[in-house]
């Protein structure tokens, strides 16, 4: 079955007969089922879940901390690779909105004897849930699970594709820091190479209007990298200077990062963030890091717990945001349904 | 039945242009309506101590503020004002033609023990107000709920009453009625129209 979604109308300034101006504030609708990466989002449609994720974190603060939207859905945790952040917040994200949640890892599952994703995810389907949020080893796990089943899909993380709540999370944390990404410098650092949450920042952060650059050492900066819109240097202290908000990123050792560089303490002597390089940032830069810290590595452990570091609060958002994201790709409106 | 191209959405009625049918309350008579109302409150609720105003999303909202500002007015006190989204709590999320705009609900007290007026613009099928008990009862356990609207049209499908009416107006299941407010709209005035004939009701309305 093939889906065909609506347009999303654009915003509208009418003048009312007696003169008014009547502002009908942009209303864009969403209208896709699943969320794969923000490479094919619109930047309207990127608003539209930051500005879901700000009423979500609203409902965060109740004290009762629970809505009962998604009430007799079933979302689905499929986990081809460990994480702890996602899954968890994931899982939270959608007991916050009343939805039942299984989780499925590779160990102790089918997958272990040869089954495919697509035939996991069919599954799945028979089976009558109606998400599954997906993290994969490979890129393009999400998409090509999205093509092969009706019900929503999620990527959690692709390869070395794209995680997009990771990314939406983090413009919503700067949105709250700094007001609003447009017209700002933001400096992604680290392992740019492997990393997926840089992607996504950077189809994210370029569609709002900001300013990115990227800082690696040579061997981490993929080539062509620059065609997405980016500026590209390998000197940690100019990528820092003019920065209102940097975005550390985990060297990724498991996918043989450590071969881009001659030893953990060099790349910290010469990449690494610390409260020497940040003296000569801007007083208030916001620290920003996805997670999971290797300390001393990609970032000292005072930078880490200091006083421009976000890194628990992009945690508390990422569970705004991504009640968001299941609120809508359940919510979806398609033209033919 | 779709009509996807929108050279074809040209010809359908345009949204907002149904034929109105009647204008029931004017700018003065909303004003009046909303001084009597504050006045009722406060009779029923004498320790205005204990009295919270929330307004549903959206025209419940500016009808909401507009009581409270009358009961300073009135008695010179400011009562405590929230504001309720409903969206997350409908029973009706998957079928709603249009896709509902979620806005933050604000209720920045404890409402425990405190007598809730609810606010909204149309009391229809009770449907809404439902939803708005089911959200507040999850904030708190209040004394007691009342229900406050401008516009009682009738046609309830749950056992619910308003406290406090505007004015009470029967309409036809195929009328709608509009409340405009000058927050959001040009005027302030509360009209009748009808939908569009039987020939185009399976027709998309064009934005």
């Amino acid at each position: 079955m093939k889906l065909s979604y609506v347009k999303s109308p654009e915003e509208k300034t009418k003048i009312s007969p007696k003169g008014n101006k009547v502002v009908t504030k942009k209303t864009a609708i969403w209208t896709k089922k699943d969320l794969l990466g923000l490479e094919y989002l619109s930047k309207e449609e990127i608003g539209l879940i930051l500005d879901n994720a700000k009423s979500f974190k609203e409902v965060l603060a109740r004290p009762l901390r629970k809505v009962p939207t998604l009430r007799g859905k079933t979302v689905v945790n499929l986990f081809y690779e460990p994480s702890t952040r996602t899954r968890i917040s994931f899982e939270l994200a959608a007991k916050r909105l009343s939805a039942d949640v299984i989780n499925m890892v590779k160990e102790g599952s089918s997958i272990q004897k040869g089954e495919t994703l697509i035939d996991t995810g069919r599954n799945l389907e028979a089976l009558k849930t109606d998400v599954i949020v997906v993290r994969h080893n490979c890129s393009g796990a999400a998409a090509m699970l999205s093509r092969a089943v009706n019900i929503s899909v999620v990527n959690a993380g692709d390869g070395w594709h794209e995680h997009p709540t990771q990314a939406l999370l983090d413009i919503f944390t700067l949105n709250e820091k700094l007001g609003n990404v447009k017209g700002l410098n933001i400096s992604i650092i680290g392992d740019i190479a492997h990393s997926r949450v840089a992607r996504s920042n950077i189809w994210g952060l370029t569609k709002l209007g900001a300013n990115v650059t990227v800082c690696a050492p040579g061997k981490l900066i993929p080539a062509g990298i620059e065609k997405l819109g980016v500026k590209v240097t390998s000197n940690i202290d100019e990528a820092i200077k003019k920065a209102d908000a940097i975005n550390v990123l985990r060297m990724q050792f498991e996918r043989d990062a450590a071969g881009a560089f001659p030893s953990r303490i060099e790349y910290f002597k010469t990449f690494g963030i610390t409260e020497e390089r940040l003296k000569k940032a801007k007083k208030d830069i916001v620290v920003m890091h996805p997670g999971p810290i290797n300390r001393g590595v990609e970032m000292s452990a005072e930078v880490a717990d200091g006083a421009n570091s976000v890194i628990l609060e992009q945690v508390t958002n990422g569970i705004a945001i991504r009640m968001a994201v299941l609120y809508l790709v359940t919510h979806a409106k398609r033209e033919n349904a | 039945m779709t009509y996807p191209n929108t050279w074809v959405g040209f010809f359908l009625p345009k949204k907002g242009h149904m034929k109105v049918k009647s204008k029931i309350l004017d700018k003065k008579s909303i004003e009046k309506a909303i001084t009597r109302i504050s006045h009722e409150i406060l009779e029923r609720n004498k320790e205005a101590g204990e009295l919270v105003i929330v307004g549903i999303r959206n025209r419940g909202e500016y009808l909401g503020n507009r009581i409270v500002e009358s009961i300073e007015k009135i008695q010179g006190i400011k009562v405590p004002f929230g504001i309720l989204d409903i969206t997350l709590y409908r029973d009706d999320l998957t079928e709603v033609a249009e896709q509902p705009i979620l806005k933050e609900t604000k209720i920045n007290f404890d409402i425990t023990h405190k007598k809730v007026v609810l606010v909204d613009d149309v009391l229809f099928t009770g449907r809404t107000i439902r939803c708005a008990m089911d959200q507040l009862i999850d904030f708190g356990r209040p004394s007691v709920i009342q229900l406050a609207v401008l516009i009682d049209r009738g046609h309830r499908e749950l056992p619910i009453k308003a406290d406090y009416v505007g004015k009470n107006v029967p309409t036809a299941l195929n009328e709608i009625v509009e409340v405009k407010l000058t927050e959001v709209d040009d005027t302030d005035e509360v009209v009748v129209c009808e939908k569009p004939g039987r020939k185009n009701q399976n027709l998309p309305e064009r934005e």
